[in-house]
């Protein structure tokens, strides 16, 4: 079997649809992971939202987020059958793992090196609430500015 | 205190040799630091509506780094979440 690795699936099914065939749909892409091997880590209905733009005739539709890990064959069969299914609009299937790893290797990277310094400057390793607020509080300071222009 | 004022009425805006050293010549100087550095954001979200439309102008196209100071291995982050989104209908494609 090919190696597991995390996918992200995002479909937009057509605002007309009913609670049953949203439910149909999340089963077919519970079916073909299981039939491949596959799990279905996280689901996240967004709901109905407006498009940024039309789609064929749709200017809303309804956005579904599936969390996925499986193989390379997994996802050639879900991005078959959900380009011929008329419900789904418009489906993305991304490649998470990898980047996923890589931003959290590069927190404990930082993570590591801040408190390597902060010990080096004899404070605690972790920085204190307060610290934490003041740092914030500049962002913020930041984005005010920002948006200023 | 990064936000220089011109206190002078500035000459023609774009002009060479009006630079300042700075690099923000041209009309108004825009912040120059990269959001993702300094906000310590290590996965550029494509599904993160609210933060991707920090770059998209009015227009909507994908704001240079020039203007909005990404370094540049997070504007090519930057650059395919949007890509990403756009696909998705999250934000729009560049309209005239």
């Amino acid at each position: 079997m090919s190696a597991t690795k995390q996918y992200e699936l995002v479909y937009i099914v057509v605002p007309e649809a009913t609670e049953q065939q949203l439910t149909e749909l999340h089963e077919l892409v519970t079916g073909i992971a299981s039939r491949f091997g596959g799990t279905i880590d996280r689901t996240e209905a967004w709901g109905r939202r407006r498009l940024a733009y039309a789609i064929g005739r749709h200017k809303e539709g309804i956005y579904v987020l599936e969390v996925i890990s499986g193989g390379g064959d997994l996802v050639k069969e879900l991005d078959r059958r959900l380009k011929v299914s008329d419900l789904v609009i418009r489906h993305l299937i991304v490649r998470v793992d990898e980047d996923l790893r890589i931003a959290a290797r590069a927190k404990a990277q930082r993570q590591a090196t801040s408190a390597r310094r902060r010990v080096a400057r004899g404070l605690p390793p972790e920085p204190t609430p307060e610290e934490r607020m003041r740092a914030s509080a500049a962002l913020a300071d930041d984005r005010d500015e920002a948006e200023a222009y | 205190m990064s936000e220089m004022n011109r206190s002078k009425p500035a000459g023609k805006p774009g002009e060479r040799g009006q630079r300042r050293p700075s690099g923000g010549g041209g009309g108004f100087r825009r912040r120059r630091v990269c959001k993702f550095r300094s906000e310590k954001i290590d996965y550029i979200d494509y599904k993160d509506v609210r933060l991707l439309m920090q770059f998209v102008p009015e227009r909507g196209k994908i704001q240079p780094r020039r203007l909005s100071g990404t370094s540049a291995k997070y504007q090519r982050k930057l650059q395919l979440a949007l890509k990403r989104a756009r696909e998705l209908a999250l934000i729009p494609y560049a309209t005239d």
